[in-house]
Protein backbone atom coordinates (compact mmCIF):
# COMPACT_ATOMS: atom_id res chain seq x y z
CA UNK A 1 0.00 0.00 0.00
CA UNK A 2 2.75 1.67 0.83
CA UNK A 3 4.49 1.73 -2.28
CA UNK A 4 1.43 2.24 -4.13
CA UNK A 5 0.91 5.73 -2.47
CA UNK A 6 4.04 6.61 -3.28
CA UNK A 7 3.24 5.98 -7.15
CA UNK A 8 3.35 9.19 -9.23
CA UNK A 9 -0.06 10.61 -9.61
CA UNK A 10 1.24 10.78 -13.28
CA UNK A 11 1.37 7.11 -13.68
CA UNK A 12 -2.03 6.01 -12.13
CA UNK A 13 -3.86 8.82 -14.72
CA UNK A 14 -2.22 7.39 -17.26
CA UNK A 15 -3.32 3.59 -15.96
CA UNK A 16 -6.86 5.12 -15.96
CA UNK A 17 -6.72 7.08 -19.84
CA UNK A 18 -5.21 3.35 -20.78
CA UNK A 19 -8.33 1.57 -19.01
CA UNK A 20 -11.14 3.74 -20.13
CA UNK A 21 -9.58 3.63 -23.45
CA UNK A 22 -9.73 -0.04 -23.51
CA UNK A 23 -13.55 -0.02 -21.98
CA UNK A 24 -14.73 2.58 -24.55
CA UNK A 25 -13.15 0.56 -27.79
CA UNK A 26 -15.03 -2.31 -26.66
CA UNK A 27 -18.68 -0.52 -26.39
CA UNK A 28 -18.37 2.20 -28.96
CA UNK A 29 -17.48 1.31 -32.65
CA UNK A 30 -16.49 4.66 -33.74
CA UNK A 31 -14.04 5.19 -30.59
CA UNK A 32 -11.01 3.03 -32.08
CA UNK A 33 -11.28 4.27 -35.55
CA UNK A 34 -8.10 6.22 -36.65
CA UNK A 35 -10.12 9.65 -37.35
CA UNK A 36 -11.14 9.44 -33.23
CA UNK A 37 -8.30 9.15 -32.21
CA UNK A 38 -6.52 11.88 -34.43
CA UNK A 39 -8.93 13.68 -32.66
CA UNK A 40 -8.22 13.14 -29.26
CA UNK A 41 -4.95 13.68 -29.83
CA UNK A 42 -4.93 16.45 -31.52
CA UNK A 43 -7.81 18.34 -29.11
CA UNK A 44 -5.83 17.53 -25.59
CA UNK A 45 -2.08 18.56 -27.34
CA UNK A 46 -3.66 22.13 -27.45
CA UNK A 47 -5.02 21.25 -23.75
CA UNK A 48 -1.72 19.71 -22.46
CA UNK A 49 0.57 22.28 -23.48
CA UNK A 50 -1.16 24.65 -21.70
CA UNK A 51 -0.81 22.36 -18.92
CA UNK A 52 2.52 22.31 -18.73
CA UNK A 53 3.08 25.93 -17.99
CA UNK A 54 -0.20 25.64 -15.47
CA UNK A 55 1.59 22.96 -13.37
CA UNK A 56 4.51 25.00 -13.07
CA UNK A 57 2.57 28.18 -12.09
CA UNK A 58 0.33 25.82 -9.72
CA UNK A 59 3.34 24.12 -8.11
CA UNK A 60 4.47 27.80 -7.19
CA UNK A 61 1.03 27.84 -5.10
CA UNK A 62 -0.09 30.39 -7.74
CA UNK A 63 -3.04 29.76 -10.33
CA UNK A 64 -3.43 30.95 -14.01
CA UNK A 65 -6.97 31.80 -14.62
CA UNK A 66 -6.23 33.90 -17.58
CA UNK A 67 -5.08 31.29 -20.51
CA UNK A 68 -7.87 31.29 -22.01
CA UNK A 69 -8.71 35.06 -22.43
CA UNK A 70 -4.96 35.37 -23.36
CA UNK A 71 -5.68 32.41 -26.19
CA UNK A 72 -8.43 34.74 -27.65
CA UNK A 73 -6.30 37.59 -27.21
CA UNK A 74 -2.90 35.98 -29.29
CA UNK A 75 -5.17 34.31 -31.70
CA UNK A 76 -7.33 37.51 -32.80
CA UNK A 77 -3.52 39.59 -32.71
CA UNK A 78 -2.10 36.99 -34.99
CA UNK A 79 -4.94 37.26 -37.15
CA UNK A 80 -5.26 40.70 -37.65
CA UNK A 81 -1.59 40.71 -38.52
CA UNK A 82 -2.35 37.84 -40.88
CA UNK A 83 -5.22 39.06 -42.19
CA UNK A 84 -2.87 42.44 -43.20
CA UNK A 85 -0.58 40.95 -45.40
CA UNK A 86 2.55 40.15 -42.91
CA UNK A 87 3.87 36.60 -42.67
CA UNK A 88 3.02 34.24 -39.94
CA UNK A 89 6.80 34.58 -38.29
CA UNK A 90 6.16 38.28 -37.85
CA UNK A 91 2.43 37.69 -36.57
CA UNK A 92 3.16 35.27 -34.51
CA UNK A 93 6.11 37.60 -32.76
CA UNK A 94 2.95 40.26 -32.53
CA UNK A 95 1.08 37.40 -31.00
CA UNK A 96 3.17 35.92 -28.57
CA UNK A 97 4.33 39.25 -27.60
CA UNK A 98 1.06 39.87 -26.38
CA UNK A 99 1.21 36.97 -24.59
CA UNK A 100 4.60 38.09 -23.07
CA UNK A 101 2.40 41.29 -22.01
CA UNK A 102 -0.15 39.17 -20.26
CA UNK A 103 2.22 37.14 -18.71
CA UNK A 104 4.78 39.98 -17.46
CA UNK A 105 1.48 41.47 -15.70
CA UNK A 106 0.79 38.53 -13.80
CA UNK A 107 3.90 37.63 -12.77
CA UNK A 108 4.89 41.30 -11.73
CA UNK A 109 1.46 41.75 -9.54
CA UNK A 110 1.83 38.28 -7.88
CA UNK A 111 5.91 38.11 -7.62
CA UNK A 112 6.71 41.75 -6.62
CA UNK A 113 3.62 43.58 -5.47
CA UNK A 114 2.26 39.69 -4.09
CA UNK A 115 -1.22 40.11 -4.61
CA UNK A 116 -3.23 37.01 -4.72
CA UNK A 117 -2.83 35.16 -8.12
CA UNK A 118 -6.63 33.89 -8.16
CA UNK A 119 -7.55 37.70 -8.12
CA UNK A 120 -4.95 38.76 -10.41
CA UNK A 121 -5.60 36.34 -12.94
CA UNK A 122 -8.89 36.45 -12.83
CA UNK A 123 -8.37 40.44 -13.75
CA UNK A 124 -6.42 39.35 -16.37
CA UNK A 125 -9.02 36.76 -17.70
CA UNK A 126 -11.71 39.56 -18.23
CA UNK A 127 -9.09 41.99 -19.30
CA UNK A 128 -7.66 40.04 -22.22
CA UNK A 129 -11.13 38.80 -23.06
CA UNK A 130 -12.10 42.25 -23.52
CA UNK A 131 -9.24 43.66 -25.45
CA UNK A 132 -10.15 40.53 -27.79
CA UNK A 133 -13.37 41.91 -28.40
CA UNK A 134 -12.65 45.72 -28.62
CA UNK A 135 -9.19 44.68 -31.16
CA UNK A 136 -11.23 42.29 -33.74
CA UNK A 137 -14.50 44.69 -33.44
CA UNK A 138 -16.53 41.27 -32.52
CA UNK A 139 -15.69 39.82 -36.35
CA UNK A 140 -14.70 36.72 -37.20
CA UNK A 141 -11.57 36.81 -39.59
CA UNK A 142 -10.99 33.99 -41.75
CA UNK A 143 -8.52 35.25 -44.35
CA UNK A 144 -5.37 34.62 -43.28
CA UNK A 145 -3.23 36.85 -45.83
CA UNK A 146 0.11 35.53 -48.05
CA UNK A 147 0.81 32.98 -45.14
CA UNK A 148 -2.59 30.99 -44.96
CA UNK A 149 -1.41 27.98 -46.26
CA UNK A 150 1.36 27.91 -43.54
CA UNK A 151 -0.79 28.64 -40.63
CA UNK A 152 -3.48 26.20 -41.59
CA UNK A 153 -0.79 23.43 -42.12
CA UNK A 154 1.08 24.17 -39.16
CA UNK A 155 -1.87 23.72 -36.83
CA UNK A 156 -4.00 21.64 -38.92
CA UNK A 157 -1.32 19.52 -40.94
CA UNK A 158 -0.03 16.01 -39.74
CA UNK A 159 3.10 14.17 -39.84
CA UNK A 160 3.60 10.08 -39.91
CA UNK A 161 0.52 10.26 -39.47
CA UNK A 162 0.33 12.30 -36.41
CA UNK A 163 -1.04 16.06 -35.97
CA UNK A 164 1.34 18.70 -35.76
CA UNK A 165 0.41 20.32 -32.64
CA UNK A 166 0.90 16.25 -30.62
CA UNK A 167 4.46 16.89 -31.92
CA UNK A 168 4.31 19.83 -30.82
CA UNK A 169 3.33 18.64 -27.22
CA UNK A 170 5.67 15.48 -27.30
CA UNK A 171 8.72 17.81 -27.76
CA UNK A 172 7.35 20.48 -25.12
CA UNK A 173 6.78 17.47 -22.70
CA UNK A 174 10.25 15.89 -22.90
CA UNK A 175 11.28 19.36 -22.34
CA UNK A 176 9.08 20.40 -19.45
CA UNK A 177 10.10 17.17 -18.18
CA UNK A 178 14.20 17.41 -17.81
CA UNK A 179 13.12 21.16 -16.95
CA UNK A 180 11.32 19.77 -13.51
CA UNK A 181 14.07 17.33 -13.26
CA UNK A 182 17.47 19.20 -13.63
CA UNK A 183 17.11 22.77 -13.82
CA UNK A 184 17.88 25.19 -11.34
CA UNK A 185 14.36 27.06 -11.61
CA UNK A 186 12.32 24.02 -11.06
CA UNK A 187 13.51 23.30 -8.02
CA UNK A 188 12.90 27.10 -6.99
CA UNK A 189 9.53 26.53 -8.94
CA UNK A 190 8.61 23.69 -6.03
CA UNK A 191 10.52 25.09 -3.60
CA UNK A 192 8.54 28.22 -3.40
CA UNK A 193 5.63 26.32 -3.18
CA UNK A 194 6.04 23.95 -0.47
CA UNK A 195 7.71 27.36 1.91
CA UNK A 196 7.86 30.73 0.12
CA UNK A 197 9.21 31.92 3.64
CA UNK A 198 11.83 29.73 3.51
CA UNK A 199 12.57 30.01 0.25
CA UNK A 200 13.34 33.59 0.44
CA UNK A 201 15.71 33.45 3.53
CA UNK A 202 17.59 30.70 1.35
CA UNK A 203 17.99 33.84 -0.92
CA UNK A 204 16.22 32.56 -3.48
CA UNK A 205 14.51 35.18 -6.01
CA UNK A 206 11.12 34.16 -5.13
CA UNK A 207 9.29 36.94 -7.41
CA UNK A 208 11.64 36.27 -10.33
CA UNK A 209 10.69 32.94 -9.93
CA UNK A 210 7.34 33.59 -10.05
CA UNK A 211 7.29 35.80 -12.54
CA UNK A 212 9.02 33.06 -14.95
CA UNK A 213 6.23 31.00 -14.60
CA UNK A 214 3.67 33.31 -15.22
CA UNK A 215 5.37 34.23 -18.53
CA UNK A 216 5.91 30.66 -19.61
CA UNK A 217 2.53 29.99 -18.83
CA UNK A 218 0.91 32.73 -20.65
CA UNK A 219 3.91 32.06 -23.63
CA UNK A 220 2.32 28.41 -24.22
CA UNK A 221 -1.76 29.67 -23.66
CA UNK A 222 0.03 31.88 -27.49
CA UNK A 223 1.46 29.05 -28.90
CA UNK A 224 -1.48 26.95 -28.26
CA UNK A 225 -3.83 29.69 -29.66
CA UNK A 226 -1.45 29.95 -33.05
CA UNK A 227 -1.99 26.51 -33.66
CA UNK A 228 -5.43 26.46 -32.85
CA UNK A 229 -6.29 28.83 -35.27
CA UNK A 230 -4.13 27.38 -37.85
CA UNK A 231 -6.56 23.86 -37.02
CA UNK A 232 -9.47 25.60 -36.91
CA UNK A 233 -9.04 28.02 -40.39
CA UNK A 234 -10.65 30.64 -38.65
CA UNK A 235 -10.42 32.75 -35.63
CA UNK A 236 -13.11 35.03 -33.26
CA UNK A 237 -12.46 36.64 -29.94
CA UNK A 238 -14.62 33.55 -28.19
CA UNK A 239 -11.09 31.10 -28.90
CA UNK A 240 -10.14 29.64 -26.29
CA UNK A 241 -13.51 30.70 -23.88
CA UNK A 242 -13.46 28.32 -21.20
CA UNK A 243 -9.92 26.64 -21.47
CA UNK A 244 -8.58 27.60 -17.81
CA UNK A 245 -11.14 25.37 -16.34
CA UNK A 246 -9.71 22.60 -18.93
CA UNK A 247 -6.31 23.15 -18.49
CA UNK A 248 -6.52 23.56 -14.89
CA UNK A 249 -8.59 20.20 -14.24
CA UNK A 250 -5.43 18.54 -16.47
CA UNK A 251 -2.66 20.01 -13.85
CA UNK A 252 -4.32 19.34 -10.61
CA UNK A 253 -5.52 15.78 -12.01
CA UNK A 254 -2.33 14.95 -12.87
CA UNK A 255 -0.74 15.58 -9.99
CA UNK A 256 -0.47 19.48 -9.08
CA UNK A 257 -0.88 20.36 -5.63
CA UNK A 258 -3.08 23.63 -5.67
CA UNK A 259 -1.22 24.31 -2.36
CA UNK A 260 1.91 23.84 -3.65
CA UNK A 261 5.34 22.25 -4.49
CA UNK A 262 4.06 19.38 -6.33
CA UNK A 263 3.80 18.90 -10.26
CA UNK A 264 4.89 17.37 -13.04
CA UNK A 265 5.31 17.08 -16.71
CA UNK A 266 3.97 13.98 -17.84
CA UNK A 267 1.07 14.02 -14.96
CA UNK A 268 -0.06 17.30 -16.73
CA UNK A 269 -0.22 15.72 -20.42
CA UNK A 270 -1.78 12.45 -18.38
CA UNK A 271 -4.39 15.04 -17.41
CA UNK A 272 -5.03 16.34 -20.44
CA UNK A 273 -5.32 13.55 -22.14
CA UNK A 274 -7.68 12.35 -19.70
CA UNK A 275 -9.93 14.88 -19.57
CA UNK A 276 -10.34 14.82 -23.59
CA UNK A 277 -11.10 11.30 -23.52
CA UNK A 278 -13.40 11.60 -21.14
CA UNK A 279 -15.22 14.58 -23.44
CA UNK A 280 -14.63 12.50 -26.00
CA UNK A 281 -16.13 9.28 -24.27
CA UNK A 282 -19.29 10.80 -23.32
CA UNK A 283 -20.12 12.18 -26.99
CA UNK A 284 -19.64 9.04 -28.10
CA UNK A 285 -21.97 7.65 -25.85
CA UNK A 286 -24.68 10.17 -27.14
CA UNK A 287 -24.33 12.21 -23.65
CA UNK A 288 -25.68 15.82 -23.98
CA UNK A 289 -22.53 17.97 -24.34
CA UNK A 290 -24.44 20.92 -21.96
CA UNK A 291 -23.18 17.95 -19.33
CA UNK A 292 -19.00 18.65 -20.07
CA UNK A 293 -18.79 21.04 -17.74
CA UNK A 294 -20.12 19.61 -15.04
CA UNK A 295 -17.78 16.62 -15.78
CA UNK A 296 -14.98 18.79 -15.80
CA UNK A 297 -15.71 20.50 -12.67
CA UNK A 298 -16.51 17.66 -10.84
CA UNK A 299 -12.78 16.19 -12.17
CA UNK A 300 -11.49 19.10 -10.43
CA UNK A 301 -13.30 18.75 -7.12
CA UNK A 302 -12.51 14.51 -7.55
CA UNK A 303 -9.13 14.86 -8.47
CA UNK A 304 -8.65 17.04 -5.04
CA UNK A 305 -10.09 14.56 -2.84
CA UNK A 306 -8.04 11.59 -4.24
CA UNK A 307 -5.16 13.33 -4.20
CA UNK A 308 -5.70 14.16 -0.23
CA UNK A 309 -6.80 10.85 0.80
CA UNK A 310 -4.14 9.53 -0.87
CA UNK A 311 -1.93 11.63 1.05
CA UNK A 312 -3.52 11.29 4.51
CA UNK A 313 -5.67 8.49 4.20
CA UNK A 314 -9.28 10.39 4.66
CA UNK A 315 -10.71 13.24 2.94
CA UNK A 316 -11.56 15.52 5.64
CA UNK A 317 -8.23 17.40 7.56
CA UNK A 318 -7.10 15.34 10.34
CA UNK B 1 34.54 40.41 13.52
CA UNK B 2 30.79 41.43 14.03
CA UNK B 3 29.93 45.18 15.70
CA UNK B 4 26.01 46.49 16.02
CA UNK B 5 26.13 49.39 17.21
CA UNK B 6 22.55 51.28 18.45
CA UNK B 7 20.67 48.89 16.61
CA UNK B 8 16.64 49.87 16.62
CA UNK B 9 14.27 47.59 15.35
CA UNK B 10 10.47 48.84 15.12
CA UNK B 11 7.76 46.81 13.48
CA UNK B 12 5.02 49.44 12.90
CA UNK B 13 3.92 50.13 16.97
CA UNK B 14 6.05 47.80 18.48
CA UNK B 15 9.64 48.54 19.23
CA UNK B 16 10.96 45.16 18.83
CA UNK B 17 14.91 46.74 19.67
CA UNK B 18 16.03 49.76 21.01
CA UNK B 19 19.45 50.92 21.10
CA UNK B 20 21.19 47.27 20.97
CA UNK B 21 25.12 47.18 20.96
CA UNK B 22 26.59 43.93 20.55
CA UNK B 23 30.24 42.19 19.59
CA UNK B 24 31.64 39.16 19.13
CA UNK B 25 34.83 37.88 18.62
CA UNK B 26 36.13 35.13 15.81
CA UNK B 27 35.77 31.84 17.18
CA UNK B 28 33.62 33.26 20.33
CA UNK B 29 29.88 31.98 21.61
CA UNK B 30 27.30 34.35 22.54
CA UNK B 31 24.23 33.06 24.56
CA UNK B 32 21.16 35.23 23.93
CA UNK B 33 18.82 35.03 26.17
CA UNK B 34 15.64 36.98 26.72
CA UNK B 35 11.26 36.07 27.44
CA UNK B 36 9.51 35.37 24.68
CA UNK B 37 8.66 38.64 22.30
CA UNK B 38 11.62 40.16 23.84
CA UNK B 39 13.34 40.52 20.56
CA UNK B 40 15.61 37.95 19.76
CA UNK B 41 14.74 36.31 16.97
CA UNK B 42 14.56 40.15 15.74
CA UNK B 43 17.89 40.81 16.37
CA UNK B 44 18.99 37.37 14.44
CA UNK B 45 17.62 38.17 11.26
CA UNK B 46 18.86 41.72 11.62
CA UNK B 47 22.39 40.10 11.01
CA UNK B 48 21.21 37.23 8.99
CA UNK B 49 20.26 40.63 6.41
CA UNK B 50 16.33 39.67 6.67
CA UNK B 51 15.67 42.61 8.20
CA UNK B 52 17.03 46.01 7.29
CA UNK B 53 17.57 48.08 11.33
CA UNK B 54 15.37 51.07 11.44
CA UNK B 55 18.23 52.53 13.32
CA UNK B 56 21.82 51.73 13.88
CA UNK B 57 24.71 50.57 12.02
CA UNK B 58 26.06 47.38 11.75
CA UNK B 59 29.79 46.55 11.04
CA UNK B 60 31.78 43.58 9.83
CA UNK B 61 35.00 43.19 9.88
CA UNK B 62 35.37 47.24 10.24
CA UNK B 63 33.24 48.13 7.37
CA UNK B 64 30.39 49.75 8.12
CA UNK B 65 27.67 47.13 5.83
CA UNK B 66 24.21 46.96 4.86
CA UNK B 67 23.40 43.40 4.73
CA UNK B 68 20.76 41.05 2.61
CA UNK B 69 20.06 37.62 2.83
CA UNK B 70 22.70 37.17 0.25
CA UNK B 71 25.19 40.02 1.53
CA UNK B 72 25.02 38.02 4.59
CA UNK B 73 25.89 34.89 3.20
CA UNK B 74 28.83 36.17 1.04
CA UNK B 75 30.21 37.77 4.30
CA UNK B 76 30.37 34.25 5.94
CA UNK B 77 26.93 34.81 7.83
CA UNK B 78 24.76 31.45 8.30
CA UNK B 79 21.47 31.16 9.84
CA UNK B 80 19.56 28.29 11.13
CA UNK B 81 15.75 30.06 12.16
CA UNK B 82 13.54 29.00 14.75
CA UNK B 83 10.69 27.69 12.70
CA UNK B 84 14.21 26.03 10.74
CA UNK B 85 12.79 27.24 7.57
CA UNK B 86 12.58 24.21 5.37
CA UNK B 87 10.26 23.04 2.62
CA UNK B 88 8.70 19.85 3.43
CA UNK B 89 8.08 18.89 -0.09
CA UNK B 90 11.77 18.35 -0.79
CA UNK B 91 14.89 16.12 -0.31
CA UNK B 92 17.16 16.75 2.51
CA UNK B 93 19.91 17.51 -0.09
CA UNK B 94 17.26 20.08 -2.15
CA UNK B 95 16.81 22.09 1.33
CA UNK B 96 20.55 21.79 2.03
CA UNK B 97 21.85 23.05 -0.94
CA UNK B 98 18.60 25.68 -1.74
CA UNK B 99 19.78 29.06 -3.51
CA UNK B 100 22.86 27.20 -3.94
CA UNK B 101 22.29 24.38 -5.89
CA UNK B 102 25.52 22.44 -7.70
CA UNK B 103 26.09 22.39 -11.88
CA UNK B 104 27.62 20.16 -14.11
CA UNK B 105 27.48 20.93 -17.67
CA UNK B 106 25.67 18.75 -20.33
CA UNK B 107 27.72 18.80 -23.53
CA UNK B 108 29.88 20.77 -22.40
CA UNK B 109 27.44 23.70 -22.32
CA UNK B 110 23.86 23.33 -20.46
CA UNK B 111 23.90 23.65 -17.58
CA UNK B 112 22.00 20.92 -15.11
CA UNK B 113 21.55 19.92 -11.52
CA UNK B 114 24.23 18.07 -10.42
CA UNK B 115 22.40 15.11 -8.59
CA UNK B 116 25.03 13.14 -7.69
CA UNK B 117 27.37 15.93 -6.05
CA UNK B 118 24.57 17.34 -4.06
CA UNK B 119 23.64 13.85 -2.72
CA UNK B 120 26.93 12.83 -1.61
CA UNK B 121 28.02 16.50 -0.47
CA UNK B 122 24.42 16.51 1.93
CA UNK B 123 25.57 12.55 3.11
CA UNK B 124 29.20 13.82 4.04
CA UNK B 125 27.08 16.41 6.20
CA UNK B 126 25.44 14.57 7.83
CA UNK B 127 28.20 12.00 8.92
CA UNK B 128 29.49 15.37 10.29
CA UNK B 129 26.80 15.78 12.27
CA UNK B 130 26.59 12.51 13.36
CA UNK B 131 23.12 12.21 11.91
CA UNK B 132 20.91 9.37 10.68
CA UNK B 133 19.68 11.76 8.13
CA UNK B 134 19.19 9.96 4.45
CA UNK B 135 20.16 12.35 2.02
CA UNK B 136 16.82 11.11 -0.70
CA UNK B 137 14.10 11.61 2.58
CA UNK B 138 11.26 14.28 2.41
CA UNK B 139 11.63 16.38 5.10
CA UNK B 140 7.26 15.43 5.27
CA UNK B 141 8.85 12.59 6.53
CA UNK B 142 11.44 13.55 9.00
CA UNK B 143 11.93 13.38 12.98
CA UNK B 144 12.60 16.79 14.79
CA UNK B 145 16.16 15.93 15.29
CA UNK B 146 16.54 15.00 11.05
CA UNK B 147 14.92 18.61 10.51
CA UNK B 148 17.22 20.28 12.66
CA UNK B 149 20.50 18.46 11.29
CA UNK B 150 19.34 18.98 7.85
CA UNK B 151 19.21 23.01 8.69
CA UNK B 152 21.93 23.03 10.05
CA UNK B 153 23.62 20.67 7.42
CA UNK B 154 22.43 23.66 5.01
CA UNK B 155 24.63 26.19 7.02
CA UNK B 156 27.35 24.46 7.16
CA UNK B 157 27.72 23.92 3.20
CA UNK B 158 29.92 26.82 2.90
CA UNK B 159 31.55 27.05 6.27
CA UNK B 160 30.81 30.16 7.65
CA UNK B 161 32.12 32.57 9.94
CA UNK B 162 29.52 33.13 11.64
CA UNK B 163 26.74 30.80 12.50
CA UNK B 164 23.39 32.32 13.97
CA UNK B 165 21.04 29.62 15.63
CA UNK B 166 17.46 30.58 16.75
CA UNK B 167 16.87 27.52 19.52
CA UNK B 168 18.00 24.79 17.81
CA UNK B 169 17.71 22.74 20.69
CA UNK B 170 13.74 23.36 20.75
CA UNK B 171 12.21 20.10 18.86
CA UNK B 172 14.98 17.52 19.39
CA UNK B 173 15.29 14.92 22.30
CA UNK B 174 17.83 15.15 24.95
CA UNK B 175 20.24 12.83 22.91
CA UNK B 176 20.59 15.05 20.21
CA UNK B 177 20.50 18.32 22.26
CA UNK B 178 23.94 16.63 23.62
CA UNK B 179 25.07 16.59 19.59
CA UNK B 180 24.03 19.95 19.17
CA UNK B 181 25.84 21.19 21.81
CA UNK B 182 28.89 19.36 20.89
CA UNK B 183 28.74 20.58 17.48
CA UNK B 184 28.59 24.38 18.44
CA UNK B 185 31.73 23.08 20.51
CA UNK B 186 33.29 22.15 17.35
CA UNK B 187 32.38 25.18 15.49
CA UNK B 188 33.65 27.06 18.07
CA UNK B 189 36.89 24.83 17.99
CA UNK B 190 37.50 25.69 13.83
CA UNK B 191 37.33 29.48 14.70
CA UNK B 192 33.56 30.34 13.73
CA UNK B 193 31.60 32.22 15.70
CA UNK B 194 28.16 31.50 17.23
CA UNK B 195 25.30 33.32 18.18
CA UNK B 196 23.24 30.98 20.00
CA UNK B 197 19.46 32.26 20.81
CA UNK B 198 17.74 29.73 23.21
CA UNK B 199 15.39 29.31 26.02
CA UNK B 200 17.55 26.78 28.23
CA UNK B 201 19.64 28.01 30.51
CA UNK B 202 21.49 24.63 30.71
CA UNK B 203 22.32 24.86 26.89
CA UNK B 204 23.40 28.19 27.23
CA UNK B 205 26.07 27.81 30.31
CA UNK B 206 27.48 24.48 28.66
CA UNK B 207 28.64 26.14 25.35
CA UNK B 208 28.59 29.56 25.51
CA UNK B 209 31.57 32.53 26.68
CA UNK B 210 29.20 34.99 26.73
CA UNK B 211 26.00 35.58 28.23
CA UNK B 212 23.79 38.37 26.71
CA UNK B 213 20.58 39.26 27.97
CA UNK B 214 17.30 40.67 26.17
CA UNK B 215 14.08 42.64 28.12
CA UNK B 216 11.64 43.94 25.83
CA UNK B 217 14.07 45.40 22.74
CA UNK B 218 16.82 46.44 25.36
CA UNK B 219 20.12 44.68 26.44
CA UNK B 220 20.66 44.53 29.70
CA UNK B 221 23.45 42.14 30.39
CA UNK B 222 26.28 41.23 29.08
CA UNK B 223 29.02 39.26 30.69
CA UNK B 224 31.34 36.57 30.72
CA UNK B 225 29.11 33.64 31.33
CA UNK B 226 32.09 32.13 33.64
CA UNK B 227 31.17 35.77 35.89
CA UNK B 228 27.22 34.90 36.07
CA UNK B 229 25.15 32.13 37.04
CA UNK B 230 22.00 30.95 35.95
CA UNK B 231 20.01 32.20 38.66
CA UNK B 232 21.14 35.61 38.19
CA UNK B 233 20.39 35.69 34.03
CA UNK B 234 16.78 34.15 35.33
CA UNK B 235 16.50 37.10 37.40
CA UNK B 236 17.85 39.83 34.38
CA UNK B 237 15.65 37.85 32.20
CA UNK B 238 12.19 38.48 34.26
CA UNK B 239 13.38 41.96 35.56
CA UNK B 240 13.54 40.74 39.03
CA UNK B 241 17.52 42.61 38.32
CA UNK B 242 17.18 45.35 36.48
CA UNK B 243 20.46 45.09 34.66
CA UNK B 244 24.12 43.46 35.19
N1 LIG C 1 7.68 40.54 11.12
C1 LIG C 1 7.18 41.14 12.21
N2 LIG C 1 6.18 42.04 12.09
C2 LIG C 1 5.67 42.65 13.18
N3 LIG C 1 6.07 42.44 14.43
C3 LIG C 1 7.08 41.55 14.63
C4 LIG C 1 7.67 40.85 13.52
N4 LIG C 1 8.62 40.04 14.01
C5 LIG C 1 8.62 40.21 15.35
N5 LIG C 1 7.70 41.12 15.72
C6 LIG C 1 7.45 41.59 17.10
O1 LIG C 1 8.68 41.94 17.65
C7 LIG C 1 8.77 41.54 19.00
C8 LIG C 1 10.00 40.67 19.20
O2 LIG C 1 9.80 39.42 18.54
P1 LIG C 1 10.91 38.29 18.43
O3 LIG C 1 10.39 37.26 17.52
O4 LIG C 1 12.21 38.90 18.08
O5 LIG C 1 10.97 37.75 19.91
P2 LIG C 1 11.80 36.51 20.48
O6 LIG C 1 12.64 37.08 21.55
O7 LIG C 1 12.47 35.79 19.40
O8 LIG C 1 10.66 35.65 21.14
P3 LIG C 1 10.50 34.04 21.20
O9 LIG C 1 11.23 33.62 22.40
O10 LIG C 1 9.02 33.87 21.37
O11 LIG C 1 11.02 33.47 19.93
C9 LIG C 1 7.46 40.83 19.31
O12 LIG C 1 6.61 41.75 19.94
C10 LIG C 1 6.92 40.48 17.97
O13 LIG C 1 5.52 40.45 17.98
MG1 LIG D 1 12.22 33.87 18.57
Amino acid sequence: MKGLRRAPQSLWVMLTVAALAGVMSLVSEPFASADNIFNISRNFAFIGLIALGQTAVIATGGIDLSVGSVMGLVGIVTGLVLASGQPLIVAAAAGLGCALLCGLVNGALVGYLRLSPFVVTLGMLSIARSLALVISNNRMIHDFGPDEELLLTLGGGRFLGVANPVWLLLVAALCAAAWFRYSRLARHVLAVGGNEDSTRLAGVPVARVKLTVYVLCSLLAGVSAILMVGWLGAVTNALGQNYELRVIASAVIGGANLMGGEGGAFGAVAGAALIELIRNSLLLLGVDPYWQGAFIGGSIIAAMLVERIRRTGRPGVA
Amino acid sequence: MLELRSIGMRFGAVEALQAVDLELAPGEVVGLMGDNGAGKSTLLKIVAGNFAPTSGEIRWDGQAVELTPLSAREHGIEAVYQDLALCDNLSATANVFLGRELHRRLFGILPVLDHGAMRNRSAELFDELGSDTRPDDLVRRMSGGQRQATALARARLSAPRLMLLDEPTAAISVRQIAEVLELIRSLRDQGVSVLLVSHRMSDVFAVADRVVVLRRGRKVADKASAESSPEEVTALITGAIEAA
